[in-house]
């Protein structure tokens, strides 16, 4: 009887999916191939996401990153409730999911030993949704920058405005982009990376105000969602409209630069920088 | 707002605007967008004098959406700048609806750098239901003409006083928006985003809108207390449609007392607290 009793110490394999489907190509790519290729597609090149941590990982040296204002997160200051909840039960379990207490990490340390200042959006928590902790987070780090002389890079993705907090969501734009006409006044550089998606009041804010704008390959950037546009348009568009290569070729980013090169990138733009 | 759970009957939307009499968030969304409330070219003839306009962004085009200009209001001169939503069909389609493109945006932004350069304070009137969404509007940038605004305003060293008229619609609205001072007409309302399009993004069903207007706090009275307007312009009874005159009386006095509030404050001072006004918008924990 013995031969066929179930062997309790043997792993059973994970319910988890060993295979990544590529959103743009459609591949089936092997679980680990996709992490070790920093969650980019090997067949297509599409840029999937990544946590802000881990891109922090990627960008500043080891052990040099050091995290601000991580004490700032949301209250839901509206008691804002919709079909699925409330707004407070939405970002507590958000950031529970996600580890971080806003969708945006912000922290200065060394990109091959250039000092700088990073606020890396996180579309893990509320879709990476600007709100007042997210504002306010970005702000600080401008202004971290501005004391400092250190130039400030925001990486961002986001679906916009954070709507559970009404017009103060709106009023972020405002606040962060007074941060980088500080930064503007007093010359230090400011630039932007936009990442996959980056729409709305994000976009119509710090994100395509850089002295340099860097893209992603194939990232979504623009104002208005694709269906609004459609709608008023009664027409559907085109496939790369609102992608980074759509931008490039508009002149509204400098580059579009791969993951894997974006450390780099970076340190090379920033070495042409002389502080007065 | 209580939890909705339910499609609403039509016994509930019928309720919701039978509310209307006591001043839902819904019925002054509607008083908003009354057909026949003033509109920027009424306020031009009404409370301004002398208006000279001036046209083109200098790159590509004119945007009609958009109206600016020298003008006098009192015995003060100005640079006036507004969206214009028109006021018969006609017009209102060569106006687009007051949704401006780029080229409306950069020429709101040609003018605010003019009178900059006149030593002239601003005067900018919102009333939008949001910035152009179209093909056009994307490829010419949209998002960095709205972004670029928002960021130069912070440092124009001219006072500014905004005006929301009627529907304060989104980033299409900041984008002339970043005032010393932000005022409001009792019926106007100011929104991160239209109540039928958070409908239908978090209820899944633009129906909804009458609840998700309250939800949002879209109205003079609630942004004020939220401390992202500074001053209520009340409107006569029945709203600003009633009684073109009265009206434009009140707003003629607020905009006179909000400049001459800014007046000889220096360009420092006022700079600094435009950066005050705006860091301390918003609402977050430190405790996390």
């Amino acid at each position: 009887m013995a031969w066929f009793i179930k062997d309790e110490t043997i792993k059973k394999p994970s319910s988890k999916s060993l295979w990544v489907k590529c959103k743009k190509c459609s591949s089936h790519v092997y679980d680990v191939e996709w992490k070790e290729n920093l969650n980019v597609c090997p067949i297509c090149n599409f840029h999937g996401s990544i946590t802000s941590r881990q891109r922090a990982d990627l960008i500043f040296d080891k052990g040099s990153f050091n995290e601000l204002f991580a004490n700032i997160g949301p209250v839901d200051s509206l008691k804002f409730v919709d079909l699925k909840g409330s707004y407070k039960d939405k970002f507590e379990e958000n950031k529970k999911k996600a580890g971080i207490n806003e969708a945006v990490l912000t922290g200065h340390g060394k990109i091959n030993g250039i000092k700088a200042v990073a606020s890396i959006m996180d579309f893990r928590f509320l879709g990476g949704s600007l709100g007042s902790g997210t504002g306010e987070k970005i702000l600080q780090g401008a202004n971290f920058a501005l004391e400092h002389k250190m130039p400030y890079i925001v990486f961002s993705e986001s679906g916009g405005a954070r709507m559970q907090e009404g017009v103060l969501s709106l009023m972020q734009m405002a606040k962060t982009c007074s941060g980088v006409a500080k930064l503007n006044k007093k010359n230090i550089p400011f630039i932007s990376v936009l990442v996959n998606p980056t729409t709305g009041g994000v976009t119509a804010s710090y994100a395509m105000m850089g002295d340099i704008n860097i893209a992603e390959p194939f990232a979504v950037i623009g104002f208005a969602g694709r269906r609004v546009i459609e709608q008023t348009i009664g027409e559907k568009l085109p496939d790369d409209f609102q992608t980074a290569e759509y931008l490039l070729e508009h002149g509204f980013v400098d580059a579009i630069v791969n993951r894997k090169d974006m450390k780099d990138y970076l340190s090379n733009v920033l070495s042409y920088y002389n502080l007065k | 707002m209580t939890k909705v759970k339910s499609k609403p009957s039509e016994k509930s939307v019928k309720n919701s605007t039978e509310k209307g009499k006591n001043g839902t968030a819904w019925d002054i969304v509607k008083i908003s967008r009354h057909p026949n409330r003033p509109v920027l070219q009424d306020y031009i003839s009404l409370v301004f004098e002398n208006f000279i306009p001036l046209h083109g962004d200098r790159y590509f085009a004119d945007d009609p959406a958009i109206v600016g200009g020298f003008a006098k209001i009192g015995d003060k001169k100005v640079m006036l700048i507004g969206q214009n939503k028109g006021k018969n069909t006609t017009d209102q389609i060569t106006r687009n609806f007051g949704m401006a493109k780029p080229e409306g945006y950069r020429k709101a932004l040609r003018l605010m750098k003019l009178a900059e350069r006149f030593n002239l304070p601003i005067v900018t009137v919102i009333d939008t239901p949001g910035a152009f969404p179209g093909i056009e509007a994307e490829e010419r940038g949209q998002a960095e003409s709205i972004a670029k605004n928002i960021t130069e305003m912070a440092k124009l060293e001219v006072p500014i006083v905004a005006v929301v008229i009627g529907e304060g619609g989104s980033g299409g609205a900041l984008g002339i928006g970043v005032g010393d001072k932000i005022l409001m007409l009792s019926n106007a309302i100011y929104s991160v985003i239209s109540p039928e399009g958070c409908a239908s993004i978090l209820w899944r069903d633009a129906t909804f809108a009458p609840e998700a207007a309250e939800a949002l706090n879209i109205t003079a009275k609630a942004l004020l207390k939220l401390e992202v307007i500074d001053e209520i312009i009340e409107e006569p009874k029945g709203g600003a449609h009633s009684d073109y005159d009265k009206t434009a009386t009140a707003v003629k006095s607020a905009i006179l007392k909000n400049l001459k509030s800014l007046e000889n404050i220096s360009v420092d001072k006022l700079l600094d607290m435009r950066a005050d006004k705006y860091a301390a918008m918003g609402k977050f924990s430190t405790d996390n």
